[in-house]
């Protein structure tokens, strides 16, 4: 266990290390210089350009920019952002609260109300439930995350009035309110993107768990339970699912990475203060060390998600760790 | 029959498959014929009075700038659909190629191969195209489709591989080889058909994803530039008029939805059909 263990955690440091490489090597092949974009909004002396390119290290060779590039990020430094004036790692830290609740909820829904959807498919196979589930989720994937925002924002917040319609806190709360209120009134802003990007995305945690289920109900020892007269319910979630689980345990690592890049156009519709509005924002402003930072972060989460979700494996079924 | 024709005819026996097809059938028509028919997309003929309801003269109404928005649609379906039929072929085509070389030659070509794509993998693309946008000022459309395809590549490359993997040390392959095929005769004649019904479903798939991220990109204001229409930047334009004018968000928002069930429908159907077990 411990070999493997130590293999397949170096490989996931290899596979992260390349996409920084890889990061790094796009930045420098496309064209345009990340800093002319600052002359368009202020006069700006070429004297002060050569000054903000030594800042930003543009004025060194490709290899020490890379050697540097490399040593900063294992250290935990993404540089500067160019539009904040301030750590990259600074500012990710202030929105990663912001994306974690609102991927978190998401993740939450997905593997709950998912699975058990996808259960119930399984079991209902061919029949009306099944049918109409696999219609849903199927409208829920194909609609633009962005347009289902702005119509339940409309639904929700200006129609019914129940919902605010964006942001994560309400400006007329107080400094000084307690603790209860502003937790009330944070997820009461939470509803709406939670449900938005949760719409768009079950539909795989449910494919995902049909499929496996239905592998499941299929095998002898289910037939066993039946024959043994063990009640139906009791032999789905009892016996069958816990062996539909492992397949899920691999959308699991493939899922983790929502936590930031799922939201991007969410958080948009939303103004939900984290690492995807961040992103957007910075395309604008040119800002590369912010999403340079933000790409590593999630590049981070998806390695991270594949080593999980092989440990769970490695965890739950002996066969993997000594294969 | 041709491997790939017999997988079509079972996607037109399938219901999902067949509504799928008309769909997108219906789309690529309109995408078409539009410019022949309808007015022109950009034309702004009563500035005054725009945000129009739905009318015979305007079947899906008029944007707030007056605008045809049937006429918006049928031009973003002309972009969105290209911009997807080209990068998907072209991240197809590479996908193909690096795997099928990776997978039959082995060895260092591989490990080096795959160590690149795994970490590529591991880089969402939504991410590397903001990366590219947010570098490349007002980038020229043909750059756009070309940065999509590029990023889209990396998953059908590992499909492929591990299809030839497979097959490598099969008979037949053994008996080609033995009458003397080279190894381009092996991979593109024997080996590569059989990676057809993956591919395929890989594909049509690819299409749905592109569509949605096309929109998203334009939704942002990153993607395609105005004046070109788009169904994603129609709905950004009409999100001040949701409510007043809510037929120029809601056709746009439809015709993304439906092009990429369309996709998504005839993925499915391919892949029952490639493999019954899975259905």
């Amino acid at each position: 266990m411990g070999r493997w263990l130590a293999a397949r955690v170096a490989h996931a440091i290899v596979t992260l290390a390349v996409a920084a490489t890889l990061l790094f090597f796009l930045m420098r092949i496309v064209p345009g210089d990340p800093l002319s974009r600052l002359s368009d909004d202020r006069p700006i002396s070429p004297r002060e350009i050569a000054r903000l390119r030594e800042r930003y290290g543009l004025d060194q060779p490709l290899g020490r920019q890379y050697a540097a590039f490399l040593s900063g990020t294992a250290r935990g430094d993404l540089g500067v952002s160019i539009e904040f004036g301030r750590p990259v790692t600074r500012l990710i830290a202030e929105r990663l609260p912001a994306t974690l609740l609102l991927g978190g909820t998401v993740l939450l829904l997905n593997f709950t109300l998912g699975l058990w959807l996808g259960v119930r498919q399984a079991v209902r196979r061919g029949g009306a439930t099944d049918r109409w589930l696999e219609i849903a989720s199927l409208a829920g994937y194909s609609v633009p995350s962005f347009w289902l925002g702005l119509l339940l924002a409309w639904l929700a917040a200006t129609r019914w009035r129940i919902l605010p319609s964006g942001g994560m806190h309400d400006v007329l709360l107080g400094p000084d309110a307690g603790m209860v209120p502003v937790t009330i009134d944070v997820l009461r802003h939470l509803v709406l993107p939670a449900l938005t990007l949760s719409l768009v995305s079950i539909a795989a945690t449910m494919r995902y768990q049909r499929t496996a289920m239905l592998e499941a109900l299929a095998l002898p020892f289910v037939q066993t339970a039946r024959a043994k007269g063990i009640a139906e319910r009791r032999v789905v979630w009892h016996h069958a699912w816990r062996n539909a689980l492992f397949p899920v345990i691999t959308l699991f690592g493939l899922w983790l990475p929502i936590l930031v890049t799922g939201s991007v156009f969410v958080e948009q519709v939303f103004a939900w203060p984290g690492l995807g509005s961040l992103a957007a924002g910075a395309v604008g402003g040119r800002d590369y060390p912010l999403l340079m930072g933000t790409a590593l972060l999630a590049s981070a989460l998806v390695v991270a998600g594949g080593l999980i979700a092989d440990l769970l494996y490695a965890l739950l079924d002996p066969r993997v760790r000594h294969a | 029959m041709s491997p790939a024709g017999a997988l079509l005819r079972a996607v037109w026996r399938r219901m999902s498959g067949r509504i799928g097809v008309v769909v997108l059938a219906a789309m690529i028509t309109g995408a078409v014929a539009g410019p022949f028919v309808l007015p022109s997309p950009i034309a702004q003929p009563d500035i005054e009075h725009g945000g129009r309801p739905p009318s015979l003269a305007h079947p899906m109404g008029t944007d707030q700038l007056s605008r045809d928005v049937l006429a918006r649609v049928a031009g973003g379906a002309r972009v969105s659909l290209s911009v997807a039929a080209i990068a998907v072929a072209m991240s197809i085509g590479v996908g193909a190629l690096v795997g099928l070389f990776a997978g039959y030659k082995g060895g260092a070509v591989d490990a080096v191969a795959m160590r690149l794509v795994d970490a590529a993998l591991a880089i969402p693309r939504l991410f590397l195209l903001l990366l590219l946008l947010a570098l490349w000022e007002r980038i020229p459309l043909v750059v756009f489709i070309v940065a999509v395809g590029a990023t889209g590549w990396f998953g059908t490359s590992r499909l492929v591989r591990g299809e030839v993997l497979r097959l490598r040390e099969s008979e037949y392959v053994a008996a080609a080889r033995a009458l003397g095929g080279g190894g381009g005769r092996i991979m593109f004649r024997h080996l590569l058909p059989n990676a057809i019904g993956p591919l395929l479903v890989a594909a049509t798939l690819g299409v749905g994803d592109v569509i949605l991220l096309e929109a998203g990109l334009s939704f942002l204001g990153l993607g395609i530039q105005p004046p070109t229409p788009s169904w994603g930047g129609m709905i950004f334009d009409a999100r001040e008029v949701l409510v007043t004018a809510p037929w120029a968000s809601v056709f746009p928002a439809l015709a993304i939805t439906l092009t990429v069930l369309a996709a998504n429908l005839i993925g499915d159907a391919l892949r029952d059909a490639a493999d019954p077990r899975s259905a």
